[in-house]
Formats: C-alpha cells, sequence, structure tokens
C-alpha cells in the first residue's frame, strides 16, 4: 500500500535528521513533538532566529541540486502533491456526486416523466490513501468522507386516481410538481453543503503551510539543540564562498559572511589552512576531521575542530563542502597543559631518578666512610692491645738490638694509631657528626700548653715560642678542644719537618676577614697597629726572631712587674681583677662580639716548594714520595686542620719558602664577652687557690720552651718573677714543685692540671738552685741518689743559658751529662724518622721503670687514696684486682651520688669515674665535684637536687673540706671514640681510660696523676 | 709427672683454642695474671660472678621484650649496657660482640632485632659458660695433681 510506502520512506529520509537520542516516543513514527500537545516545550525556549542566514534562493537551488536536499523536498513536493490530488478528487467526487444527483433528479423527472422510475445509485467508496502525516496531523479532519446523507426517497407514487383520467393527470402532475420541489429543495440543501465544504475546504490550511510549519519546528528543534553548541556550520559552495552558515556567536553581519571566502573574511594564522583544508577534501571527495588553530584578530586565538564533508551534485560532482566547526580551544589549552604537565612529570621523574641515583652514590659514600670510620675503630682496640703490650715488653729487660725492634715496632704502632685516628676525626667531619662545642678558654694558656707538650716530647734542639698579642682577649668563646687540635697539629708538623732554628706561634687580633662577609668591622685600631707590628716580626722570621722576642720578652717583663705588685698569695682575686680589667679596658666597651684571631705557626725547616702548596690541603697528599718515605705520616693533618677550620667559619692558609720556612695561618672568629668579668668564673679562684699564677696564663703574651728539658718548661715570662717571690711563697712553690719533679718529668704532656704550678717558677736555674739549697726530706729521697735528674737538670740550666741567648754550649755541661742523657741521644736518633710527640712520651716511660722503682718505695709510704666508682660489679672485682697489684687499695662506690658523698667525706687523691652511671652520671658527678673544689660548697650538688651530703661540720675533715687542690678525675668510658673523650674533658674529667681496663692502662694513669 | 704435663697441655690447647675461637680475649688474659696466691680463685669467682649477672641482665632483657607493644628499649638498653661493660671486663668477646650489635638494635627500636640478639647473647653466654667451666675442671685437676697452672700468653 502506499501508506507504507510513505512510511519507508518517512523512516529513510528523516530519520537520518534527527539526533538519535530523542528518540524516546517509541510508538510514534515521528519524534518530533505533537504540534498542539507538547509545544509547551519548544515556547519555552527563545529561540533566536537572527543567527542563521539563509540565501533562501541559494538554498532553494541547492536542494535542488544536492542530491539530499533534493530527495528530501521530492518527498515533500509528493505528500503535498498527493494531498492536494485527494482533496481534488474529493472534491471532484462530490461534484460528480452532485451532478449525478442533478442528473438522477433529471433523469427521474423524465422518469417520473416517462416511467416514474428512478434508480437508486451508491457510490463505492474509494478511500485515498491517506499519509501517514494525516492521521498524525489531523489535517483532513472535517473533510466530509462520505455523502451518505443524502435520502433519495424510492419510493413510488402512488394515485388514487384511475389511469387516464384528466383527474389521474392532474393527481398526476400534482405529485410530480411535489416531487420535483422536493428534488429543487434537495439540490438547493447539496449546493449549500457544496458551498459549506467549500468554504470548509478554504478555512483548511493549506500543505505549502503545513509543510514550512514542520520544517519550522524543524528549525526550532535544531536551535533548541543547537543554541549553546559552540559550534559552527555552513554550507560553501565550489568556489568555498559562505552560502549558508550558521554560528551562535556571530560576530558579523551576514552580509559580511555569504558570498565571501574565509579568507576574504579573515586574517590571520590558520584561515590558509582552513581554506586549504577545505580544498583538499573538496578534492579529494572524502570528509575530514581537522584541528586548527586560528589566530585572527575577530576571535583572538580559537582553536576549532572542523569536520569538512562534500557535496555532490546528482550527476555526482562537488559542488561544495558542508563545514562544521567546534570550538575546542578550552579543551586544546587543557590537553596542552596536560602535555606539559606530562613533560614536567616525566623531567621530575627523571631528576628524581638522577637525584635518588646520586642519593644512593652519597649514601654508599657515606656507608664506605662509615664503614671505615667503624673498621678504624674496631681495628684501633686490638692495635692498642698490641702497642700496650708492646710498651709492657719495652719495661722488660731487653738487649740493644731488641730495644731497636721494639722501638720500630712501638712507633710503628703509633703511626698506625694515629693514621686510624685521623681517619676517625676526618669521617667525622665529613659525615657531619663532628659536633662544636663553645666553652670559654684562654688562648695564652692554649698556646703555652699546646707548647709545653710539643716542647717536652721535642727530640730536636729547637726553640718553640709562642707570641699572643695584648689586643688578643684574655678568654674568648670557642672549641677549645678543636683548637687545640689544630694547633697541635700544626706544631707537630712544623716540628717534624724543620730540622734546626725554630718553630713558633704567633696570635694576634685581625679585622674581620673579607671572606666573612658579615660587614661588621671588630678589629679597632689597636688590633690593626698591632697586625702590624706582628707583620713585621714575621717577615724577619727566622734570622731576626730573637730580636722581637726579647723585645716581647722585654715588653712583657714590664708587665709582669705590674703584676707582680699585686701578686699576693692571700688575696689573689682582687689582683686579678685588676689586672685584667687594667688590660683590657680600651676593649671593655664591647660586651659580647666576634674576634677574629689569626694564628701564625710559623717555622724555619724545609719549606713546601711551590707547586705542592695547592694540594697541601688534601687528604693522603704529601709533598712527594720522598718526603713521604723521609717524614712518615698520613698526610692526613693539614686536611683535617683544615677541615675543622673551615667547621668553625675560619679560614687555613699557607706560605712557604723552600729551605726558609713555612707559616700555616689560620684566622677563626671567636665570640668574647668582656661584661662577665673573671671574678665570675670559678676556674680563676681555683687557680689562685692553687697556686696564685693565673697571671701568667691570663696575660702573658710570650712563651719560650728549649727542647727536652725541664727548664724549658720554667723558661717563660722571664726571670724577675722569682726575685720577687716572697720566702714563704718560694717554699711553697718549692715544695709543689718537688712533689711532681720526678714524677712529671717524663709525662709532661697530658698533666694539665699541675702544669700550671710550673709559671711560679720560670726560671730552670733557679729550680736548680732550689733543689740544690733546699734538700728537703720529701725530696731527697727521691732526688739526690739519682744522678739522672741532677745531670738532667744540670742541662736544663745548660739550655737555659742557650735560651737566654748567651748561646754558647759550655763543655762542662756535655761532660757532665750521665749515662741516661746519652741515652736519650741515642734514642732521638732511633726515633728520628718517626718523630710524635707521643711516641716520646711513651719512650720515655721506658726510662721511668727506673724511676717506678724509687717511687714504688716511697707509695709504700704514704699510699694515695683511690676512689672507685663503678656500678658494674665484674668491673669493680676486676678493676680492684688490678689495683691491688698495683699495689692500691680502693675505696668503691656504685654511682654518682655515692661518689660525691665520698668525696665530702673523705680526701681522695684520685677518681676513677665511670661515665655511665644509674641514679647520676660520671660527668654530673665530676661537675658537683669540680663545683666544690671551686667554690667550696656542696651548693651545686643541692641544687642538681641531692640531699645534702653534709649534715653537720663535725663530720668535716679539716683538710678535706678546704682542700687547696683538685682531685685528678679520670673516666672510664666503653665509648672509645674522642668524642666521648671531649664529652669528658668538657666536664672537668682530666683524663680517660676506655674500658675494659688493663692493668697497663691503669698503670699509665696512676703514673701520670699519683704523685 | 706425665699426668700433669698432659694436663697442663690439654690445658694450653683448650686456652689457646677458646682464644682462636674468640670467647675469650686478652682481658681474660689479664685476669689470669690478676691471680695469685693471694686470691687463688680470683678468675672463678669474677666469671661466677659474671654468670650470675648475665643470668640477671638477660632475664631482664627477657622480661622487657616479653611485652608486645611499648618495650622499655631504654631499659634493654641499660641492661645490654651493663652486660657489655662486664662481658668486656671480663673479655668475654663473643658476648660482647653481640652485645654490640644488640644496642644498635636497641637504639633502632627494633624489637626482631633485639629479640634475635637477646637468643645469641642466651646461647652465647651459655657456650662460654660451658667452656669456661672446662676450663676450670682442667685447672682443679691439674692443682689436684699438683701441677701449676701455665701461664698462656
Amino acid at each position: 500500500m502506499v501508506t507504507d510506502k510513505i512510511e519507508d520512506m518517512d523512516i529513510e529520509v528523516l530519520s537520518s535528521m534527527w539526533p538519535e537520542d530523542i528518540e524516546h516516543e517509541a510508538g510514534k513514527q515521528f519524534n518530533v513533538e505533537k504540534p498542539g500537545g507538547d509545544q509547551d516545550t519548544l515556547e519555552e525556549v527563545t529561540i533566536v532566529e537572527e543567527p542563521t542566514i539563509v540565501d533562501f534562493k541559494h538554498l532553494l537551488e541547492l536542494t535542488n541540486y544536492s542530491e539530499k536536499g533534493s530527495s528530501q523536498l521530492a518527498y515533500l513536493v509528493k505528500h503535498w502533491e498527493f494531498k492536494q490530488a485527494n482533496a481534488v478528487r474529493l472534491l471532484r467526487e462530490e461534484l460528480d456526486n452532485l451532478s449525478r444527483q442533478r442528473q438522477e433528479s433529471e433523469l427521474k423527472k423524465l422518469e417520473i416523466l416517462e416511467e416514474h422510475r428512478f434508480e437508486e445509485e451508491r457510490y463505492g467508496e474509494d478511500k485515498c490513501p491517506i499519509s501517514i502525516l494525516d492521521e498524525v496531523y489531523d489535517i483532513w479532519q472535517e473533510v466530509p468522507q462520505r455523502k451518505n446523507d443524502v435520502v433519495v426517497p424510492n419510493k413510488r407514487v402512488e394515485i388514487d386516481a384511475e389511469y387516464d383520467t384528466v383527474r389521474y393527470w392532474k393527481q398526476r402532475v400534482m405529485h410530480l410538481e411535489k416531487l420535483l420541489e422536493a428534488s429543487i429543495q434537495r439540490e438547493q440543501l447539496l449546493k449549500e453543503k457544496l458551498q459549506e465544504s467549500i468554504k470548509n475546504l478554504e478555512r483548511q490550511s493549506s500543505p505549502v503551510e503545513e509543510l514550512s510549519q514542520i520544517l519550522k519546528r524543524a528549525d526550532n528543534f535544531l536551535h533548541f539543540v543547537l543554541q549553546n553548541a559552540p559550534v559552527v556550520f555552513g554550507h560553501q559552495d565550489k568556489e568555498l564562498r559562505y552560502r549558508f552558515i550558521y554560528n551562535h556567536f556571530p560576530s558579523l553581519q551576514e552580509e559580511d559572511i555569504l558570498g565571501k571566502t574565509d579568507v576574504e573574511i579573515f586574517t590571520g594564522s590558520g584561515v590558509k589552512e582552513s581554506q586549504d583544508f577545505k580544498k583538499e577534501v573538496m578534492e579529494k571527495g572524502l570528509p575530514a576531521k581537522r584541528e586548527i588553530t586560528f589566530e585572527t584578530e575577530l576571535f583572538g586565538s580559537k582553536t576549532f575542530l572542523i569536520y569538512v564533508e562534500p557535496v555532490f551534485s546528482k550527476a555526482g560532482e562537488t559542488i561544495g563542502i558542508n563545514y562544521m566547526g567546534m570550538d575546542v580551544t578550552d579543551q586544546v589549552r587543557k590537553r596542552e597543559k596536560m602535555a606539559k604537565l606530562r613533560e614536567e612529570i616525566a623531567v621530575r621523574k627523571a631528576k628524581e631518578k638522577e637525584l635518588n641515583k646520586t642519593i644512593h652514590i652519597t649514601e654508599e659514600t657515606m656507608r664506605a666512610k662509615q664503614m671505615l670510620a667503624t673498621m678504624s675503630h674496631e681495628i684501633r682496640s686490638p692495635l692498642s692491645r698490641v702497642v700496650s703490650m708492646a710498651e709492657i715488653l719495652a719495661t722488660t729487660k731487653l738487649d740493644p738490638e731488641q730495644r731497636q725492634l721494639l722501638d720500630v715496632m712501638l712507633s710503628s704502632g703509633d703511626l698506625v694509631l694515629q693514621l686510624i685516628n685521623d681517619i676517625l676525626d676526618l669521617s667525622k667531619v665529613e659525615s657531619g657528626v663532628m659536633k662544636l662545642e663553645a666553652t670559654k678558654f684562654r688562648p695564652r694558656e692554649v698556646v703555652k700548653h699546646v707548647l709545653q707538650t710539643a716542647a717536652a716530647s721535642l727530640q730536636k734542639i729547637l726553640i718553640l715560642e709562642g707570641h699572643v698579642a695584648d689586643n688578643v682577649p684574655i678568654e674568648v668563646i670557642g672549641d677549645v678542644l678543636r683548637i687545640r687540635q689544630i694547633l697541635t697539629n700544626l706544631i707537630s708538623n712544623a716540628i717534624k719537618f724543620t730540622h734546626e732554628g725554630k718553630v713558633g706561634v704567633k696570635l694576634y687580633v685581625v679585622p674581620e676577614p673579607p671572606f666573612a662577609k658579615e660587614g661588621s668591622q671588630h678589629g679597632s685600631d689597636g688590633s690593626t697597629a698591632n697586625q702590624s707590628t706582628t707583620n713585621v716580626a714575621k717577615e724577619e722570621t727566622c734570622p731576626s726572631m730573637s730580636q722581637t722576642s726579647s723585645d716581647q720578652k722585654g715588653f712583657h717583663g714590664k708587665k709582669q712587674e705590674d703584676f707582680c705588685q699585686n701578686h699576693s698569695f692571700s688575696e689573689p682575686g682582687t689582683s686579678v681583677m685588676n689586672g685584667t680589667i687594667n688590660g683590657t679596658k680600651e676593649q671593655a666597651e664591647l660586651a659580647e662580639t666576634t674576634v677574629w684571631i689569626c694564628c701564625d705557626v710559623y717555622d724555619t725547616g724545609i719549606g713546601i716548594p711551590e707547586n705542592a702548596l695547592p694540594t697541601r690541603f688534601k687528604k693522603y697528599m704529601q709533598v712527594s714520595a720522598e718526603h713521604a718515605r723521609k717524614y712518615g705520616g698520613t698526610g692526613l693533618g693539614l686536611a683535617i686542620c683544615k677541615q675543622l677550620v673551615e667547621l668553625m667559619g675560619g679560614r687555613l692558609t699557607v706560605s712557604s719558602r723552600v729551605h726558609f720556612g713555612s707559616t700555616f695561618t689560620f684566622i677563626l672568629p671567636y665570640k668574647f664577652s668582656l661584661s662577665c668579668d673573671h671574678s665570675d668564673d670559678p676556674d680563676d679562684l681555683s687557680d689562685m687557690a692553687d697556686h696564685g699564677a693565673t697571671y701568667d696564663d691570663a696575660t702573658a703574651g710570650f712563651f719560650h720552651f728549649q727542647p727536652n728539658t725541664l727548664g724549658s718548661l720554667f723558661s717563660s715570662n722571664g726571670s724577675r718573677r722569682t726575685q720577687k717571690l716572697t720566702p714563704h711563697d718560694f717554699g711553697y712553690a718549692n715544695s709543689h714543685k718537688l712533689n711532681w719533679f720526678s714524677e712529671n718529668f717524663y709525662s709532661f704532656p697530658m698533666n694539665n692540671g699541675q702544669t700550671k704550678e710550673m709559671d711560679l717558677v720560670e726560671d730552670a736555674c733557679s729550680v736548680a738552685e732550689a733543689v740544690e739549697i733546699s734538700s728537703k726530706p720529701e725530696s731527697s729521697f727521691r732526688h739526690s741518689p739519682d744522678p739522672d735528674n741532677v745531670s738532667a737538670i744540670c742541662r736544663d740550666k745548660h739550655h737555659q743559658n742557650v735560651a737566654n741567648g748567651q748561646d754558647k754550649v759550655s763543655t762542662t755541661d756535655v761532660s757532665s751529662r750521665s749515662e741516661t742523657s746519652r741515652e736519650v741521644d741515642a734514642k732521638m736518633k732511633l726515633t728520628e724518622p718517626q718523630p710524635s710527640p707521643k711516641r716520646q712520651e711513651k719512650s720515655d716511660t721506658g726510662y721511668q721503670s727506673k724511676l717506678n722503682s724509687n717511687r714504688e718505695v716511697s707509695s709504700s709510704i704514704s699510699k694515695p687514696k683511690i676512689l672507685l666508682v663503678e656500678v658494674n660489679k665484674i668491673n669493680v672485682m676486676v678493676t680492684k684486682s688490678m689495683m691491688k697489684q698495683l699495689g692500691h687499695t680502693i675505696d668503691v662506690v656504685n654511682n654518682g651520688v655515692e661518689a660525691v658523698c665520698a668525696v665530702h667525706h673523705h680526701n681522695y687523691d684520685l677518681i676513677l669515674m665511670d661515665v655511665c652511671m644509674p641514679v647520676m652520671d660520671g660527668l654530673q658527678a665530676t661537675r658537683l665535684i669540680s663545683s666544690f673544689e671551686e667554690t667550696g660548697n656542696w651548693d651545686a650538688a643541692a641544687k642538681a637536687g641531692m640531699e645534702q651530703p653534709l649534715p653537720s661540720s663535725d663530720s668535716f675533715q679539716p683538710g678535706c673540706t678546704l682542700s687547696t687542690k683538685r682531685i685528678p678525675i679520670i673516666a672510664m668510658t666503653a665509648h672509645a671514640l674522642s668524642q666521648s673523650a671531649d664529652e669528658c674533658f668538657a666536664n672537668g674529667m682530666d683524663s680517660f681510660v676506655s674500658k675494659p681496663v688493663t692493668f697497663q692502662k691503669l698503670k699509665e694513669c696512676f703514673e701520670q696523676y699519683l704523685p | 709427672m706425665d699426668v700433669v704435663n698432659q694436663l697442663r697441655r690439654q690445658f694450653v690447647d683448650y686456652y689457646t683454642s677458646l682464644h682462636r675461637e674468640g670467647f675469650v680475649d686478652d682481658q681474660f688474659t689479664q685476669l689470669q695474671k690478676l691471680q695469685d696466691e693471694n686470691s687463688p680463685d680470683f678468675v672463678v669467682e669474677v666469671a661466677s660472678l659474671f654468670f650470675e649477672d648475665c643470668e640477671k641482665l638477660i632475664n631482664n632483657m627477657a622480661r622487657a621484650l616479653e611485652q608486645q607493644q611499648r618495650v622499655d628499649f631504654k631499659q634493654v638498653d641499660a641492661s645490654v649496657h651493663q652486660l657489655k661493660g662486664s662481658s668486656s671486663s671480663i673479655g668475654a668477646m663473643r658476648v660482647k660482640n653481640v652485645c654490640i650489635a644488640f644496642r644498635s638494635f636497641c637504639e633502632a627500636q627494633n624489637r626482631e632485632g633485639c629479640l634475635r640478639c637477646l637468643q645469641q647473647v642466651t646461647h652465647e653466654y651459655s657456650l662460654l659458660k660451658n667452656k669456661l667451666q672446662t676450663l676450670f675442671r682442667l685447672e682443679q685437676q691439674i692443682l689436684a695433681v699438683g701441677g701449676s697452672i701455665p701461664v698462656v700468653e
């Protein structure tokens, strides 16, 4: 049927027009809303119709030409025609009907006239196929379908009258007239109806209108869908002139676009590209998509996704293109952003990977270093055991050859130990574990002590001297241990490479160096002046040093005089205050500030060739292999020095001339506070209480030491003091002197506590005299029978002479040397290749065996009291047993609190203190004991939360509470690392013994600290 | 005399093997040297004190480490520290070495590692105890037959 055909057509044509997603009303054939029913939805939407710019003429043409358009239009036309035809046919039928009726009536009339016969005729219903549209839209609702209401009377006329009579005819005529009348009436009726029908028909909307309505709805729908879509679509003809365009956001008028090409409309990048693209599509005849970025004045930068399809004529030739563009600027931007992000992520990942690799490498390096440190640490303990054993061996009776072998063994062992210590230090600095401590210290003391230590182990005929400029503060704050380490290292280095002449240290304040860019200028005029003078002194290093030193000496002699006027044993505190205040008056206005102190360590040694200077501070670098062979050493010392100096924010530099000597200079910043005067410092008081020699430490600017002699220790600060000493003082000093004299003769370097006392006696000569003159009983039993000591004193005397500038060697002195001193010389020769300060000390213990025998006798006379503070029972037992073997009995307490109590109640000569203890650790106990020694009261202990250890004063032992000397406290610690050793020193301990405690260690310790 | 010499040799061998295997180190030799006629049983005394101490400490540590949560590592560490001190004093090298590792686990608060170390310490301790007991028995035997304890360097 036709209906089916139309339906098919509809689907075929229209379905492609409508987007699928609105096909929701399944039952309907069309998915366009009914105009009557749900029109509201469309009415609500305001549809802007302006954007559509249609060239209707061309659209018509277009629809004629293009296949799609024409088929669509053809259908519409066909449909319309069909409807038209239908209407016409209906009308015609109606007309036919009417005319037939008319004919009928006429015929009937005739029949009536002739036979009175009418024939009823029925018209078969020829129902036309009605387009589905009709049904749907009810276009033809009011069209009458059939004319069934026509009543055709079919009755026969009945006449009463007799046939063929007048009456009959009359009746018949009347009857027929009536019929005619009725017929005319009916005709009239029909005519009216026809009229009405026509009117109805006219009233009916024309199909064109209907069609345009449909089109309009479709248009509305499109608008509805597209009104907010960022799309542009249009049609361009063969020459790519716009014939139709839909643009939701028009920025151009219709006339600006239609009939023009892209190139004519826009300028800018992308226009040409799109034009070319369209051409390409047209040529190929295949639809394509492309993304084009326009950069036009009109829109700015916009990216469009363009879809272009060719349009063919019915003949199959391309007549134009359909063009659809969507603004994807945001998406593109996002995409680009994403791409960029992805790229960044990739880069970051790569970097991360690289970094991880670096970290890994660093970690590996660190681990390697750590391992080296651990290894070193692990090697150190057995090695020290080996060395200790060798030392013990050295105390036994050996023939010269064996001794020589043993010495080599010992020196090598020490070298390895030193190397391992260096490695540990270095790895500590490099791994950042090295912690710097800020403690108050006196630079003069440091210089003096370092020089003393060096002098004590000196094996060459060298002069050691120290100059400290006046403007160097008496006390500064810094990491004294590290500074001491640097100084010791540099000095021992200098001594190593110097065969004759002198090694010296010079300390002076400098203005802030350029490498520290903190602007503030601390260096006063005085300091710069001083610098210049010291510079002068530096230039005339080797030959004329004697002159400068004597200058210094003179100066200090004068100063000393001033001090000595104040010097009185009974009032030490005040004198110190006076002295310091006078000495530093001009700097007193500066409260706490940074001072840059420059330290020169100069020598008259072999010097460093210029080409070797840059590598001087590198690890494991020596000037040459030959040097390394000749002088030994690890090449680590200077590297450590440099690292330490830099860690403290300073600089280490070197200048040198081959054969004339080298000068290592390090500049370090120190904090110093003048506002806190020295009376605050308990150290002063204790020092004063001890021996009243604080001046020397505090203000002395010049130190002078002779090689390996006792005299060298006494040569500082000129010779005037002795004369000023009152007999009482002298006696005091002397007795003390003699006490430690024999003990410390060889083991001086470690003896910090007691070195201070030496300053009491400046002149070796005077000491020697003192020994001769005052042969006190206590000293006589040690020294008188011992020719060694006497000879040593003589030797001191001799060297003192040299130091005093008399510069002549008395033959008598030489001849008076005893066996021992010759042995010293022999030893010196032996050990010269590896001269290390430590070595000297150790080899000295060799002789000590002789002295020891003396001492052991003495110790039986006055047994020292020793306190062991240790929690571990086994340790206690072992240590106790060792002590017993050494001939000592000890008191044992188990923690710091008990130790403090014990110190309170008894007078000890030595304390062995475990560091790690419950209740109170060794460090705190040491601090408390030190505080007691300094202040004479236990306030600190009370403050620390201890119950007053002493309830009543009657339990005081007279000599105990007011003890005038410090008790040496020796730490016993399981941590062999020097860091913990530093900790011990920082807390006021005198020395430390690493655990496990061995016989040898204890013995060494006692030799050093027990009188 | 033969018996004495044999025993003495046995003692020396055993002693050296203890050294070689690292059960004891030089510190133990030092202890031996401290033993003289005034304190003939010094080493045995120290050792038994050590073992007593050891047991106590090991028990302490085991108790502390038994806790599934909130192990008091400080306490364990203190015990290990003490054990390390004792073992190092007596020269019990292997015990000491385990203690060193033990402490690092304590510092890292690693319970698993601590338990492992505790096991090792217990093991080493009992081994050492056996070994030393054997040694002391040998000593006793030598003394019983009238010999003197040889000094092994």
